[in-house]
């Protein structure tokens, strides 16, 4: 708490040093400093982190040329992307091309202004802050479709149609599971959500059955939205060149490749704030460790989490994608959302454990073995274009 | 009127115009989703917070995205661009535009909402929101998700696979590899 206070004060004096006038767009600035700067840095660590740790996975030793282990790697990458020449295609469409890798940035950063970081440690503390969050999610599609039709290229436009037909069929679980939460705790906002698990680790909500499965359904649908790994089919490098980045180069590029760092991290702290206790500790004893420690270590597992997944899973095919989407991450979201519902109707205790978890569990188990039993592995069918592929 | 509501109104007026006088069609539709961003700003500026960014939930990641799709599988990215000058498309598309007009605020000067004093906006608004909803406007809502419901089944059901196309598809293949040996 104490931590919070200092920099909430600091923040008040600086506020009001500044003249009258200023002071509103003063105090927005403060607040969004940190959060622009730090999530900056974050995402350069996390860069060779992710290098670093494939490396592992794979035998190898990863980035270690560069400053003592390899530390100042980013840094090279950073003075790598600023000084390379910045290629736009002849018959691209200049504006929506410029405008793309900026949109899909800004949005990600947007996303991160609801999250609470620490008591009253939030840059927008509204009503609707989830609600805002999702919104932003939504305008990084239309980032992408801009990407992918403003480089005039086929590659990049299949690339960017694939993406956002992943990213609206993973929104639909992704959101349903996150309103089970919202549903329980009775309001939008997310320092309400944090603050209803402040009381310790068992009042987590991923320790109760319908966190547990909406968790993990929140945890898959935030991997296909990022665009990660085993869902990183729209910018697969063996099928589709670089999707919808391709005809991307220099910084817009690295402003694509932070934008989707950026936007792991707000999903990482949206799903730490939503099920893993947001900034409180696990046990109230902790508590005299600032609140945005617990927030970063939390988020910092779960982008480790996220590494560890793209370095041992293989990918999936577009239409084994869509089809997990729609066949069983929508059923289970909705069967979770029941859960949730039990849960709220018999207001929390042992009978509405027993009830929704054995819903839970009984959906889950039926509906796959369901699943596995109708899905026939027939060889792959192709459909061509009726005179394309004729051979005479 | 504040200078925000201004710049508001402006961007949202510029880009609407855009929308419709713009040759290539992907850019009509940008310039709508631009116009969609200004009026989730105005419900904002009114304090309809919810609404607001409902509207950008919709309207910018779903309604902009669905013509956007619309546009580049019906027409074969040939056709994206239109013609200088269409007589007839003016001529209807005036006629429909007055018409929705006169519609909109024949329903806005009838209303009973434009007798009643404008109520001052609750601190608690999305709850009283969430409990109207479900209580006194339930039925709607129900009928609702029911039509959308119906519509996410139809659009499963148009993109079954038809059988034909694969018993075709099936020997089309196999004369190919036949005719590859």
């Amino acid at each position: 708490m104490w931590f919070e206070e200092l920099l909430i004060t600091i923040k008040y004096y600086l506020v009001l040093q500044m003249p009258g006038s200023l002071q509103p767009v003063g105090s927005a600035f403060l607040s969004s400093l940190p959060i622009m700067t730090s999530f900056g840095g974050l995402f350069a660590l996390a860069t060779l982190l992710e290098r670093k740790m494939l490396g592992r996975i794979q035998n190898r030793y990863g980035p270690n040329r560069v400053g003592p282990g390899g530390l100042l790697q980013p840094v090279a990458d950073g003075i790598k992307m600023l000084t390379k020449e910045d290629i736009v295609p002849k018959n691209a469409d200049h504006l929506i091309h410029f405008l793309a890798p900026l949109g899909l940035l800004v949005s990600a950063m947007l996303g991160l202004s609801v999250i609470p970081f620490g008591h009253r440690l939030i840059a927008l503390d509204i009503e609707t802050g989830i609600l805002f969050f999702f919104a932003m999610g939504a305008a990084s599609e239309l980032a992408i479709f801009m990407a992918g039709w403003g480089s005039r290229n086929k590659y990049a436009l299949l690339g960017a149609l694939r993406a956002i037909a992943q990213m609206i069929s993973y929104e639909i679980p992704l959101i349903l599971s996150a309103l089970s939460v919202l549903m329980v705790v009775g309001s939008l906002s997310l320092s309400d959500v944090a603050q209803a698990q402040s009381g310790g680790i068992h009042t987590w909500h991923i320790f109760t059955p319908w966190g547990f499965l909406g968790c993990i359904l929140f945890l898959i649908s935030t991997l296909a939205e990022i665009n990660r790994s085993p869902f990183d089919i729209p910018e697969a490098e063996s099928e589709l060149i670089a999707g919808h980045m391709t005809e991307y180069s220099g910084f817009k590029y690295a402003l694509f490749f932070m934008a989707e760092g950026v936007a792991m991290f707000a999903m990482c702290a949206l799903t730490a704030t939503l099920f893993l206790g947001g900034y409180h500790a696990p046990l109230p004893i902790l508590s005299f460790i600032p609140g945005p420690v617990w927030l970063f270590g939390k988020l910092t597992s779960l982008v480790l989490l996220f590494i560890w997944i793209r370095g041992t899973m293989p990918r999936l095919r577009a239409d084994q994608l869509m089809e997990f989407a729609w066949k069983f991450m929508l059923p289970m979201s909705v069967v979770n959302l029941i859960a949730a519902g039990v849960w709220v109707a018999l207001d929390g205790g042992v009978a509405a454990w027993i009830l929704s978890g054995l819903l839970n569990c009984v959906a889950y188990f039926g509906w796959s073995r369901i699943l596995s039993q109708a899905s026939r592995f027939n060889p792959r069918t192709y459909r061509y274009a009726e005179e394309a592929g004729v051979s005479k | 009127m504040s200078l925000f509501f201004t710049i508001t109104a402006l961007i949202t007026m510029a880009s609407a115009i855009a929308a419709m006088t713009l040759r290539n069609l992907v850019h009509c539709v940008l310039c709508l989703t631009v116009t969609f961003a200004g009026i989730a700003l105005v419900f904002l500026q009114l304090g309809a917070e919810f609404i607001g960014f409902s509207q950008i939930l919709v309207y910018i990641g779903a309604v902009s995205i669905l013509m956007l799709f619309a546009l580049l599988m019906t027409r074969g990215g040939t056709e994206l661009t239109l013609k200088r000058w269409d007589p007839v498309h003016w001529i209807t598309g005036t006629l429909i535009g007055i018409a929705g007009f006169g519609v909109m605020s024949f329903a806005i000067f009838n209303s009973s909402l434009r007798q009643s004093k404008i109520p001052e906006a609750k601190a608690d608004s999305l709850h009283a929101l969430g409990n109207s909803l479900l209580s006194q406007y339930v039925l709607p809502l129900e009928v609702m998700a029911l039509l959308l419901t119906v519509a996410l089944i139809g659009a499963a059901l148009i993109a079954l696979p038809e059988k034909k196309v694969f018993r075709r598809n099936a020997s089309f293949s196999k004369n190919q590899e036949s005719g590859n040996k």
